[in-house]
């Protein structure tokens, strides 16, 4: 090995344990100094666990810790800021209801303790936004900045405290197509000025486009080490799955019949323009994916509520096979074949502390013979709880267990499991792979195929670009409560799918 | 009668001097709950700080020492309710109804032993009670010198304490840091400030400002102890807070509103017929339409009412 090749970080066997878990077993990494190292995994791989060590957020039970060549003790994120690590979370660690520099100085404010320096503060968050081209108004409310801006505001945190290590948790998972390439254009800038980056992902092509070098994460070991130069999608894809995955869906054209689901002049009225719904129309035949693109927050979680029957619409009329659903509560709705993945799998979709069999009949709990008159059928629960189970792959598969020790995937798997089952007309699918692991993801959208080729209207939701073009059959494209236009997932270019999204083109 | 009989300026009078220990206690909760606790034991500690005044100074006869004390005793009530909620991370609601309960009782016992009175404290010459101050310069001027010349010394420092407490919370390190702890501890905890210490902070200054305030009640307004004298006032002062969008100023002006409407009930009293009990609902059915009409707008700190637990 070269002696001028130095590290920034280095990471050896490195072991934590959550009580029966091991979520990092002695792992070991190097970053070099000036690059960007991608650390990607599935879910409960252990990538956030190692970040969180080595941020101070938790104590590793055994192993050191190396940062510029020298063994240090990192107790507490105050040891890691001093030691010029910063950390931008998956979920932002700003405070709403205060400004860009409050966020910014919040715990190294400039001057007294009697009075901050508030110029100074602002001098000093402008000259970093101009430094590094992170553009924003130092005086602007947190909560008034778009998700694009707020993570900006989270690296010029780190910045700010002099950070020359930053350490990235899934950065673009909540960003439009635009913005990510504007994010990889500020990382690389930072990287050329000298910056150290991790970036936690599990994007693949994200991570070949980005990186420099890439750490592969399984079962809390680390099972690859390699350059991005050697890697390819497939290659990393089976060293974090553990076997062969299809990246990508294969499916055959669609052969829509008739319409199942008609939506009239959709109106929502809302004080905010985030929340409301003006006049959508739209048609889902059998046999079809329609998907919906858009930023999160511009009318679809809405626009799947109401037609579950969660909320009513202000104006504007739903048919299921040319017959008004308007009136029928979310009961009545799913007897007729509607079938709902929720987006918030937590708050909508389950109950965590109740067991995977009394949360396979949520919806259908009142049929026959599931339920008598008045006794819920125990036997007959079990036997189809158990017939789910072992079909949808949920593991461990214990009906017994309650839904909240599962994991993302499975919980996800036991979601869709209760949904196909009761043979939907039509299937209305939320975010169905969010924090679902490669393996889970590639399962759900087998079956979403599966459904459409028998004959199912599928109406599919997610923030995932990829997702959305890669399943549906048509695509819309909502913006602030409207739909801006229907473009063709075979041929749409991001970038033009991208502009819609925000807005910018008709 | 005549509705100058109650509307005049020592009404006006009456009002700051009846807002004085609301204003206190609102200020007090507005550190603990901007920092993320919340603090219905505003009155627990009104009573501990009421009671404790009126027992020093009638041991000391000196009411500067039964003041400090009044203002030490808040400080180790709210320090249970600190310990409790942020050490413990017991529910704060509990606590702080388990706190009242108890200072309803505390007194009393306390009251038996040292005086052979469970009922109230003795009556205190008025000596030895808090002076009233004449404020130079402002006491010859006609209308200002009613409002604010001769007050006890409490009422200046209420007054002193709404634009201190803006100041703290918008211009000092403390106060920013407090307002990130109650609003998202989290972020306050990776910006490397220590949410458990912003809170203690809080939760202690809210001790000695309502402390403080129930001071005012046994040996400013009145010259002994009696038993549940707070009547209430801290929650009103907790309403007030909520009405003021847990903002110093606007806490403040809704004490004043509250204190107005007690001054106007006290000269009710015998003035119009209407059964006295009637006239003495009026602060508290105020409260009730108050609250009603805005604790749903009114936004607290996001974080408030949860314990800090860090993630797994």
């Amino acid at each position: 090995m070269a002696e001028d090749l130095k590290y920034a970080v280095e990471m050896r066997g490195v072991t934590k344990r959550f009580g029966d878990v091991l979520a990092n077993d002695s792992i070991s990494l190097a970053v070099e100094s000036g690059s960007i190292h991608a650390i990607i995994g599935e879910n409960g791989a252990g990538k956030s666990t190692a970040m969180n060590i080595l941020y101070g957020f938790y104590a590793a039970d055994s192993g050191e810790i190396l940062i510029d060549g020298q063994a240090r003790s990192i107790q507490n994120p105050g040891d890691a800021i001093r030691l010029g690590l910063g950390m931008v979370h998956q979920h932002f660690m700003l405070v709403e209801p205060l400004t860009v520099t409050e966020n910014i100085i919040l715990g190294s404010e400039p001057g007294s303790s009697f009075a901050i320096d508030f110029k100074q503060a602002r001098a000093r968050v402008r000259e970093l936004s101009e430094q590094y081209g992170l553009r924003i108004d130092a005086d602007a409310r947190i909560e008034d900045l778009s998700v694009g801006q707020q993570q900006r505001v989270e690296i010029l945190k780190t910045l700010y405290r002099g950070a020359q290590i930053l350490i990235l948790d899934e950065p673009t998972a909540v960003l439009t197509p635009q913005e990510v390439v504007e994010m990889f254009a500020i990382l690389r800038s930072l990287r050329d000025r000298g910056k150290t980056i991790i970036i936690i992902t599990h994007k693949l092509a994200e991570v070949l486009a980005l990186s420099d070098r890439i750490t592969v994460m399984r079962d809390g070991r680390v099972v690859g080490n390699i350059s991005t130069r050697e890697a390819t999608a497939e290659g990393l894809a089976r060293l974090m799955v553990g076997r062969e995955v299809l990246l990508r869906v294969e499916k055959t054209d669609a052969h829509p019949k008739d319409a199942i689901l008609v939506v009239n002049n959709l109106s929502l009225e809302s004080s905010t323009v985030h929340g409301s719904l003006n006049d959508v129309s739209l048609e889902v035949r059998a046999g079809e994916i329609l998907g919906i693109a858009g930023v999160e927050g511009n009318g679809q979680t809405e626009l799947i509520e109401i037609i579950a029957g969660l909320r009513p619409q202000t104006r504007g009329e739903i048919l299921l096979e040319g017959k008004s659903i308007d009136r029928l509560d979310p009961r009545r709705r799913k007897n007729l074949g509607i079938a709902h993945i929720p987006e918030d799998r937590h708050r909508r979709g389950l109950l965590l502390d109740f067991d995977l069999a009394a949360n396979s009949i949520l919806g259908v709990h009142r049929n026959s013979p599931l339920s008598g008159a008045v006794l819920l059928n125990e036997q007959i629960i079990a036997e189809r709880a158990n017939r789910l189970v072992r079909e949808y792959d949920v593991r461990p598969p214990n009906i017994a267990l309650p839904a909240r020790a599962l994991s993302g995937g499975n919980q996800q798997k036991l979601i869709v499991a209760r949904e196909f089952d009761i043979n939907p007309k039509l299937i209305l699918v939320s975010q169905p792979t969010r924090g679902v692991d490669i393996g889970a993801i590639e399962f759900i959208h087998k079956k979403l195929i599966e459904l459409r080729d028998a004959g199912a209207a599928i109406l599919l939701v997610s923030a995932e670009l990829d997702e959305i073009l890669s399943l549906s059959d048509r695509v819309l494209v909502m913006y602030e409560g409207r739909v801006v236009g229907e473009v063709d997932p075979r041929s749409v270019s991001e970038e033009e799918i991208g502009l819609m999204m925000t807005g910018g083109k008709r | 009668m005549d509705i100058t009989d109650i509307l005049n300026l020592s009404l006006l009078a009456s009002m700051v001097r009846l807002s004085t220990p609301l204003v206190l206690a609102a200020l007090g909760g507005m550190y603990s709950e901007r920092g993320g606790v919340i603090n219905i034991a505003l009155e627990g500690i009104m009573l501990a700080g009421a009671f404790t005044a009126a027992a020093v100074t009638a041991r000391t006869a000196n009411p500067w020492i039964g003041l400090v004390s009044a203002a030490i005793a808040g400080l180790l009530v709210a320090a249970i309710h600190a310990v409790a909620t942020i050490q413990f991370k017991a529910d704060q609601v509990v606590v702080g109804t388990a706190i009242n309960i108890l200072f309803l009782g505390v007194p009393a016992l306390a009251s038996g032993a040292m005086f052979g009175s469970t009922g109230s404290t003795p009556q205190l010459p008025r000596e030895q009670t808090l002076p009233d101050w004449n404020i130079p310069g402002i006491d010859s001027i006609p209308i200002l010198s009613q409002l604010f010349s001769g007050h006890k010394p409490i009422v200046y420092l209420a007054i002193l304490m709404v634009p201190a407490s803006w100041y703290v919370l918008y211009r000092t390190r403390f106060g920013l840091r407090l307002r990130a702890v109650g609003e998202n501890p989290e972020a306050a905890d990776t910006a490397g400030v220590s949410v458990a210490r912003m809170r203690y902070a809080g939760v202690l200054m809210s001790g000695v400002l309502a402390g403080i305030g129930g001071a005012y009640l046994s040996i400013g307004q009145n010259s002994l102890f009696t038993r549940n004298m707070t009547a209430g006032r801290g929650f009103i002062a907790l309403a007030a807070l909520i009405f003021g969008k847990w903002h110093p100023v606007g806490a403040s002006l809704a004490c004043l509103l509250f204190g107005l409407a007690e001054a106007i009930s006290i000269r009710m009293q015998g003035v119009v017929s209407i059964p006295v009990q009637f006239i003495q609902l009026i602060p508290y059915v105020l409260t009730m339409v108050v609250l009603a009409g805005f604790i749903g707008r009114a936004t607290p700190p996001k974080a408030i009412g949860v314990p800090y637990v860090k993630e797994k």
